[in-house]
């Protein structure tokens, strides 16, 4: 195995990480502040998709889809609030699970509705296409650098608009102690809608990015939904921080696991046999190291002041 | 939508019952039509239906249900239909997990089942029966033709697939005829979007080609990711990633890939040219090679139906295993187990104006049945 395998493999788990943070970062940062487990967190991923490849196919420019999805996703995410969610934050989180579940049945069936049962063509633009050579004699796609970046950018964002911004303290008062900061005169109501479209907003710009790079077609959610929640659950419910550290945990375990576990095996059993199992074990993998980080610290871990 | 469907096909079967004062032949049809498989159930459902349509036969009832590609559901969908729609024959199943779910209950309770897509290998073999027949192929068919046909031009092939029944029929089938020598063999895992780590093993590999199956968005992200990698190895699959359903999709990526299948719209026969010129004006699409598969599963039912009452278990099994229709593929029999003895292609992805379709450059097997058959004690 050779240096320049083992250097696109990590940064092949930094980016499934990285793009696992965009999704879990919303999740998490609603779950901190309204206390609301948002199952349809995954359609605003697949609104955000369809977003972009459809301004994108009209107008032939993937930036534009790119804003486009995250107008769509944070304008769906707030219409659900208003609409929906609010009534829900006074409910058990088995009355949120189902209306948030319904919520999953709805949007999928009506985007099905909109574009039809057929996937839809989103491509990486040209700007970011092809692959750059690496240290060691490797070669790495760009766009999958390009979205290392990006979510990178959005930690430091986030990091920057919790830490130092009015509407970060908000959301902290919000988190900490939410009759209080209402009795201050800060208009909660208004508060909450904006977190949850913030959050909607960067499960849209997830799945926009990871549309040019998968396929855009209904039901591409709920994996990714599936996913997140492990990071967040990892990474401690609520937290920022521990959603991003989940993250790039779950990606470079996911990504060395497939990688790695067929050659151990093959060591000890024949390769056709090891490929099946190790392929097997691989994909169990991100619970089993799951349920051993809560066995040990059962909040996650970064868990949250509340 | 699916009820909206299943009560206007019953009016209308209903009306035509009254007229022709016979019972109606009930067809269950469980397929994919929400979630991410959805398109080859949609492809599967609506050729079937037009089908009926066409051949102004009034007496076939369609009972469709979504199986949302869960075995579970689809398990739960067949006892219902058996049990209380009390249907005659079944249909519509495109994946093979769901098959192996569904299939042996099925014909254990003594109704036929014909599929229309997937064919593991179990069922091919030892645990043939009577009441079961595959009206597209054994899974390892297709795949069988492109290890055939690698060995024109390629000696060190990396190979893939998904870990379920139709993936591993998959790599066993193409290894069966290639006689090179593998660079790598890896299973995914089903429904994975992300082939990083798969594609950074190719290029390490050495290889001098790829073969895939990944079927449905599988298939899709990987050619993606695979363009985009720089690795440049020319990639050979089945159909099933270079279909009709999924081209749109792939884009560019796919242009000039070989891959194997039994029928392709440019086929030189009159069914086929039939086939596709009803489906584009129904559906205003190409159909895929799901929708010739599943036209041909509703006209060998119509064949049957002719000959036989299908309440006559014995006669109208002995009218389907004639295989008296014209299939969209052209020669179209069945082996002793009762699965195709079929030609198959090798394609090219191409353009034709604006649109990817597929061409046929060549014939990797004539009249090909399956490995399994002398399994089957029939």
């Amino acid at each position: 195995m050779s240096a320049a395998l083992l250097i696109e493999q990590l940064l092949n788990g930094l980016q499934l990480g990285v793009m696992l943070f965009l999704i879990a970062a919303g999740l998490t940062l609603i779950f901190g502040v309204m206390g609301l487990i948002n199952l349809a967190h995954g359609s605003l991923y697949m609104i955000g998709a369809f977003a972009c490849a459809a301004v994108a196919a009209a107008t032939g420019s993937f930036w534009l889809g790119l804003a486009a999805s995250l107008g769509a996703a944070a304008a769906a995410g707030a219409l659900m609030e208003v609409a929906i969610i609010r009534r829900l934050y006074e409910r058990d989180h088995l009355d949120q699970v189902l209306a948030t579940f319904a919520l999953i049945l709805i949007l999928s069936e009506g985007t099905r509705w909109l574009f039809g049962s057929f996937p839809l063509y989103l491509d990486i633009p040209p700007l970011l296409q092809g692959a750059v050579p690496l240290p060691g004699g490797g070669q790495y796609q760009l766009y999958r650098l390009a979205i290392i970046g990006v979510g990178i950018v959005v930690a430091v964002g986030l990091y920057l608009l919790i830490s130092r911004t009015r509407l970060g303290m908000r959301i902290r008062a919000g988190e900490s102690d939410r009759e209080m900061i209402a009795a201050l005169g800060v208009d909660i109501r208004t508060l909450y809608t904006v977190v949850f479209a913030l959050g909607a907003a960067l499960a849209g710009l997830a799945g926009a990015l990871v549309g040019a790079l998968q396929s855009v077609q209904v039901g591409m959610g709920e994996p990714a939904l599936i996913l997140a929640f492990v990071v967040i659950v990892i990474g401690g419910i609520g937290s920022i921080k521990g959603a991003l550290v989940g993250a790039i945990l779950v990606g470079v375990v996911d990504t060395m696991g497939r990688f790695l576990l067929p050659k151990l095996l093959a060591l000890t059993m024949p390769a056709s046999q090891a490929n099946l199992v190790g392929a097997a074990l691989a994909s169990m993998l991100i619970y089993i190291v799951m349920a051993l980080i809560l066995a040990l610290r059962p909040r996650g871990l970064f868990a949250g002041q509340a | 939508m699916r009820k909206i469907l299943t009560a206007s096909l019953l009016a209308l079967s209903m009306t035509a019952a009254g007229a022709a004062l016979a019972d109606p032949v009930k067809i269950g049809v469980i397929t994919t039509l929400s979630g991410g498989g959805a398109g080859l159930g949609v492809d599967t459902r609506d050729a079937l239906v037009l089908a009926f349509r066409k051949s102004g036969n009034t007496d076939v009832e369609l009972v469709i249900e979504d199986d949302a590609q869960k075995p579970e559901l689809a398990v739960q969908i067949a006892e219902k239909m058996i049990q209380s729609d009390k249907v005659d024959l079944m249909t519509g199943i495109i994946w093979s997990n769901l098959a192996m779910a569904v299939v042996p209950n099925t014909v254990a309770q003594d109704v036929i089942y014909l599929s229309p897509n997937a064919g593991p290998s179990a069922l091919a073999g030892a645990n043939c029966h009577k009441n079961y027949f595959n009206v597209a192929y054994q899974n390892d068919n297709f795949h069988e033709a492109m290890g055939q046909y690698a060995n024109q031009d390629y000696k060190k092939t990396f190979i893939l697939a998904p870990n379920y029944p139709a993936g591993k029929d998959s790599l066993t089938g193409f290894k069966r005829y290639y006689k090179g020598e593998l660079a790598g063999e890896l299973y995914t895992q089903v429904g994975q979007t992300d082939y990083a780590a798969e594609i950074a093993q190719i290029r390490a590999s050495g290889a001098d080609s790829v073969f895939f199956f990944l079927p449905g968005g599988m298939g899709i992200a990987f050619m993606k990711q695979y363009a985009q990698s720089g690795v440049g190895l020319p990639v050979l699959g089945p159909s099933f990633s270079f279909s009709q359903d999924v081209l749109p999709a792939v884009g560019d990526a796919a242009l000039g890939v070989k891959n194997s299948a039994s029928w392709s719209k440019d086929l030189d026969n009159e069914a086929s040219k039939e086939f596709v010129e009803a489906f584009q004006a129904e559906y205003g699409r190409l159909p895929s090679i799901y929708a010739a598969q599943s036209w041909d599963t509703a006209n060998l039912i119509l064949s049957a139906l002719a000959k036989a009452d299908v309440k006559d278990k014995d006669a109208f099994r002995a009218a389907l295993k004639e295989a008296d229709f014209k299939s969209v593929r052209g020669e179209f029999t069945f082996n002793t187990n009762q699965h195709p003895i079929q030609n198959i292609y090798v394609r090219e992805v191409v353009k034709e104006g604006d649109v990817l379709t597929n061409k046929i450059i060549g014939t990797a097997f004539e009249k090909h049945g399956d490995a399994y058959v002398e399994q089957c004690k029939m």
